[in-house]
Parts: structure tokens; sequence; C-alpha cells
């Protein structure tokens, strides 16, 4: 299927998710700023349309492990703002019930979700076992994950793409290119800054694609998957962005230069789309207005019911450590 | 279970069952492949597992042809890449048992361990049921990096379960408890004793619960505190110390994490003298949170200060006289037990 057959209620879909991940963003900084926050935070600037291209690519029972920049793809698999939000605040209601910080341990296997780690290229082997038991027990499911550029340099990253490869696991990796690993610019962490063609040396599909362009992410990420789940084995997807904003909250970023970030701005993966849903008439104004009020109330709940939520009692500190 | 040395916790009766002897790692075959033929859930990963081959000690031999490719597979040289994958298949309910070809390999997996396998249920409700086994320990000339006990690295992390087998019978016993347990456990097998050692090994569904110690000799003027390789060289010298009319009591851990901290206190409680032995390097090893635990549960039931024997604190030596001087044995817990019961 490719991105021209989305339907009307799917392009609305999609946008919705951008929407909401926005909003969610700009509130979570808002908050942050008035001291609302608990410990730090990652910005989703600039990222939506990779988390929720990429996500809304997957089948109801795929399994996917995303990262600190891929909250619409959580949102879309199912995860509650309300939950996410309490999450953010260390409540007792939130995914981790206060346990794990931020964006990060957002799993819910109910939900195909699983909860990553700071060490981010450790997601990657891990969906590879998800995708192996796919295999081993010969289910039509796909795996996928999503890391960053500065992942990509990690030993571990090659370890995967070889193993993937090997076994011709059904995943799909996605690659957030998003130019900057904290403070490192790319040109100071790899000499061919295309990461896509590494798949080349794993005689692996490796694509890549506008990180901006919800539609074109949708595109080839539903491929891969689709590849995958009849037996075509991995893909490595880079999809290329900017990290508008620091790498977490307390990070101005000053290392990036102004010029970068405005000819970035202006590609803008949420308002490209809109431009897009409205030159090829798939809707007009008033009904992109009436998401982002949805979207708007949604979040404006989402916090009310965090910061109402209880903190997780001191007394369970030592639930929880072994399964039962 | 009774509970002395000379019987491993089997009554004579049983043990007369010449079928049932069998080496230390014939037992950890036997209970793999009955739990792969139980459970098949249950697989096998790790470099040079399959195959005519078997693994770099023979452990599953035979393994591929009765269960397939699937549930025995070979890895690539890729210790953090197939340990991190080995939890996306626990996390799917798989259960599997990764061979780490040497205990001391198990270093370049130690993000995936430690940092996800150990925190997921804290963190999200994730369960991870892995099993590493981890052919550990030397006093054969290996090396290095073909001889270490890194157990306490893993003892520290939360989340973890560690066990480390003495007899062949715990080597069948806790690695099926270590694959039906819901969390990732590290089961350390004692390379030495593989087939050095032979005992009597129960049949069928046999089951050694996680954290549970076993007295494995009786005795009420000393306890020595052992696990692993060292278990048997406690025991020799503890005949030895009995010969001369000392009385040790020998207790057998087995499990490393959770630790059977009422074991302990129990036979501190009733000797008074407390040494506890492993092949690990002493520094923040086992020894030092059992002897703190001592010290800070028992210390009045202490007739004498708390000593610990294990390796020294450098890299493992290869030549003989270097490794033999570096390792505990018999002669060296007979001695310092010896000095310990005069105290």
């Amino acid at each position: 299927m490719s991105a021209q057959e989305l339907s009307r209620d799917q392009h609305l879909e999609i946008y919705y998710w951008m929407r909401l991940t926005r909003t969610f963003d700009d509130r979570m900084l808002a908050l942050w700023k008035q001291g609302r926050g608990v410990g730090g935070t990652f910005s989703q600037r600039g990222h939506e349309a990779i988390s929720v291209g990429a996500g809304y690519a997957l089948g109801p029972k795929d399994v996917v492990a995303p990262m600190h920049r891929d909250l619409g793809c959580y949102l879309l698999r199912g995860l509650s703002p309300r939950r996410a939000f309490a999450s953010l605040l260390g409540r007792a209601t939130g995914v981790t019930a206060g346990r794990d910080a931020n964006l990060h341990g957002m799993g819910d296997l109910s939900l195909g979700l699983i909860g990553f780690i700071s060490h981010l290229p450790q997601s990657l082997p891990v969906t590879l076992g998800v995708a192996m038991s796919f295999l081993y027990r010969d289910e039509p499911r796909v795996a996928m994950t999503f890391t960053g550029d500065g992942a990509s340099s990690a030993g571990l990253f090659h370890e995967v793409l070889n193993m993937a490869s090997l076994y011709n696991a059904p995943m799909v990796i996605i690659v957030e290119n998003n130019q900057y690993a904290y403070s490192t610019p790319l040109s100071q962490q790899m000499k061919v800054p295309d990461i896509a063609r590494r798949a080349d040396g794993y005689g692996i599909p490796g694509i890549i694609v506008d990180g901006n362009d919800v539609e074109a992410v949708y595109a080839v990420t539903k491929e891969a998957v689709e590849r995958a789940r009849s037996g075509g084995g991995p893909t490595l997807i880079e999809a290329k962005t900017m990290r508008m904003l620091g790498h977490a909250i307390h990070d101005g970023a000053e290392y990036v230069p102004r010029e970068l970030l405005a000819e970035w701005e202006k590609r803008d993966p949420i308002r490209l789309y809109e431009e897009r849903l409205l030159s090829a008439e798939i809707c007009d104004q008033a009904e992109l207005d009436e998401i982002g009020r949805r979207c708007e109330v949604e979040i404006e709940d989402a916090i009310a019911y965090a910061e109402a939520s209880p903190w997780p009692d001191p007394a369970t500190v030592l639930e929880g450590v072994y399964a039962p | 279970m009774t509970d002395t040395a000379q019987t491993f916790g089997f009554s004579e009766a049983v043990q007369q069952d010449e079928s049932r002897v069998m080496t230390y790692i014939a037992a950890i075959s036997e209970a793999l492949r009955y739990e792969m033929r139980r459970d098949p859930d249950v697989l096998i990963l790790g470099e040079d597992v399959g195959g005519e081959f078997g693994g770099a000690f023979k452990v599953t031999k035979g393994f591929e042809e009765e269960f397939g490719p699937r549930r025995v597979m070979n890895t690539p040289l890729a210790e953090l890449g197939f340990t991190g994958m080995a939890t996306g298949m626990a996390l799917m309910g798989l259960r599997p048992v990764i061979e780490m070809q040497f205990a001391d390999f198990i270093s370049t997996a130690f993000d995936s361990i430690v940092q996800f396998a150990a925190t997921t249920h804290y963190r999200w409700g994730g369960a991870v049921p892995w099993v590493i086994r981890a052919p550990c320990d030397g006093g054969i000339r290996s090396g290095p990096f073909h001889s270490q006990n890194p157990e306490a690295w893993f003892v520290h992390t939360p989340g973890l379960k560690v066990v480390a087998p003495g007899t062949p019978a715990d080597a069948k016993g806790l690695l099926l408890a270590a694959i039906r347990d819901n969390n990732p456990v590290i089961y350390f097998e004692s390379k030495p004793l593989y087939r050095s050692l032979k005992g009597y090994v129960p049949p069928d569904d046999y089951v050694v619960p996680l954290g549970r110690a076993n007295v494995a000799r009786a005795g009420d003027e000393l306890s020595i505190i052992t696990y692993g390789t060292q278990l048997q060289e406690s025991l020799k010298a503890a005949e030895r110390l009995a010969a001369e009319g000392i009385h040790a009591e020998v207790l057998d851990l087995r499990t490393l994490k959770p630790l059977d901290t009422e074991a302990i206190l129990t036979t501190v409680r009733k000797t008074g003298k407390a040494l506890i032995v492993h092949s690990a390097n002493r520094m923040a090893g086992v020894g030092a949170e059992v002897a703190a635990f001592i010290a800070e549960h028992a210390f009045e039931w202490l007739d004498g200060p708390v000593q610990r024997l294990g390796g020294l604190d450098t890299p493992i030596p290869f030549s003989p006289p270097l490794e033999d001087a570096y390792r505990p044995n018999a002669d060296k817990i007979y001695r310092l037990a010896r000095d310990l019961a005069q105290y």
C-alpha cells in the first residue's frame, strides 16, 4: 500500500496524532518552565512525522520499541496522554508508577510497546529478539524500533544489523538522524553521513527518507513492514530531520547554528502536512482547527489528571524488582 | 531432604542406583534436554552450540539434531547482541538459555544484562525469563581470560538472580529452577567440576528452589560458607579437620542472589565462627557481603573474627605455580579453618 492510498480518515488520523504530540510537547515545555515538571524531559519538536508516520505503518499485533523522541508512536499505540503525563510527573498512575523517568521505560506489552533505556542501542537487540520470537512461533508479526544517529555509532548497532540480516528477522529499524547527538554534530560522529548506506554491508535494504514528510515516512515504513511480514527480512530506514530544541529541557543548544534551525523551521513537519492536506483538498482549515481544539482539550485533561494523581507510596519502593 | 555431605541430600538407598551417578556436566545436559522436551518455549542460543559440535564443552551435543536449529541457535560472536536478543525473546514469553562460552566473556554483554534485562520488571513490569549459563573458574591452566569468576558484579545488580551449583544434583536442580524462574538468572557452572565430579542425580523433574542454601556437612565448631567449585575443596578440608577432631559445618550457599540469610544465621549461631570461601578474588566479593551480614546480624554469637578466603586481587595467572598461589584449595581452607577453630 502506498501513501497515496491513505484514505481521508487515515490522513486526518495521522494529522491528529502529530498534532496531539505537538500539543503535548508545547504544554509539557510550558509546565517545566513553570517549575511544575519533575526532573528533566525531552522535546519531541521536529520528530512528529517520524514517530507518527512510522508507527502508523504497524499492525495492531506488531511490537515496537520507541525512544525518547517518539511520543507520537506511544500515543498512537494506545498509550493515553493521561498515563504518559502521569509518567512524566512521576506519579503512581504513570506507566512506570514512578519507577522510570520522563519517557523512559514506557513499556506496555498489551499495547505492543517495549520501554527503552538511556543506553539507546540496547533497544536494537531486544527488538531483534522480539522479531525472532515471531519467527520461532511462525507468527506473521513485525518488530520495529527507533534509534538515533548517535546510537548508530555503537558497536551494538552493527552486531544487530548483522544478526537481523543473518536470521532474516522480521524487523524494521528507524534511525532518526536529527543531526546532533547531544552537542556532537554528525560531522564529528561519522565520515559517511548517510547511515542508511551501512545496510549495504549487511545485504539488507537501506532507505533514506525525508523525516519531516509524514506521508513519505509512512510509505517507506509500510513497505518495509510488509516486506518483513512476508518473509523479506529486515530494513534499515534513515529518516533525516533536525532536533529543533536541546538534547533535553536543560539544554539551550547554543552550539547549534541559528541559521540551520531557521532553515529547518521552514520545514516544520506539522505545517508541511497541513499545507499538503489543504492543497490536495483532503480537508479544510476548519477541520484542522477542530482537531487542534480536540488535542488541546485532551492534553489539558491529561495534565489535570496527572497533577491530581497520587505520588507513589514510598512503602512500595521495594516492589517489583522481581517478576513473580 | 536430609542435609549431610556424603549424600548431597539423598538417602543411601537412592544413591545405590548406579545408573543415576553422573558427572556434573552430564547433569547440566540432562537438565537442558529434560526442560526442552517438556517446554516448547525453551531454546538454546550461543556460540558454537549447534550442529555436531555441540558447544565448546559439548553440553549441547546432539541437541540440534533432536530439537532443530530454531531451538538450538548458533550465534555470531556478538555476546552483547545475542544477550539483548534473548531479552526480547524472553519479553515475548520464550525462555532462552544463553550459553556464554566462558564466564569471562560475559563482560561484553554487560549492558544487556545489568541495564536492560535486570531493570525491566521494576521499571515497567516486563518479565525477562532468560538464563545465562556461564562456565566459570580456573585451576585448569587457562589463563586470565578463561578462568574468571565474575559473580560479584551480578550479585551487586538489583533484578538479577545468581546461582552457583557445587554438585551434579544441584547442577540439574538449580538449572531447572533457573529456567522456570520468571527473572534473568545467571547460572555459574564450574568448569573444573565438569568431568572431575560425579554424583547421584535424581531422575525426571528435580528442582532445587532458588534462594536456599544446603548444609553439605554438619558440624559445630566452625562454619565454612562456600559455593561452586570451592564446596568440594571445603568438604575435603572438613574431612581433614574431622580427622583431627575439629568438626566444621559446611554451608553450600547454592544461590548467591537472593542469599539464604536465614541459613547463614543458623549456622553461625550454631558454631560461633565463620570462614567464607570462594574462588573469586576477595575484594568486594560475595564473601564480603556474607561477612558484613554476619557482623550486622550475628555479632553476639561470634567467638572469633569472620575470615574470608578467595582468589588474590590480581588477574588470574596462567603458569601452574602462579595459579596455585592465586587460588584457594582444600589445603588453604584447612589451614585457615584450623587457625580459626583454635582462636
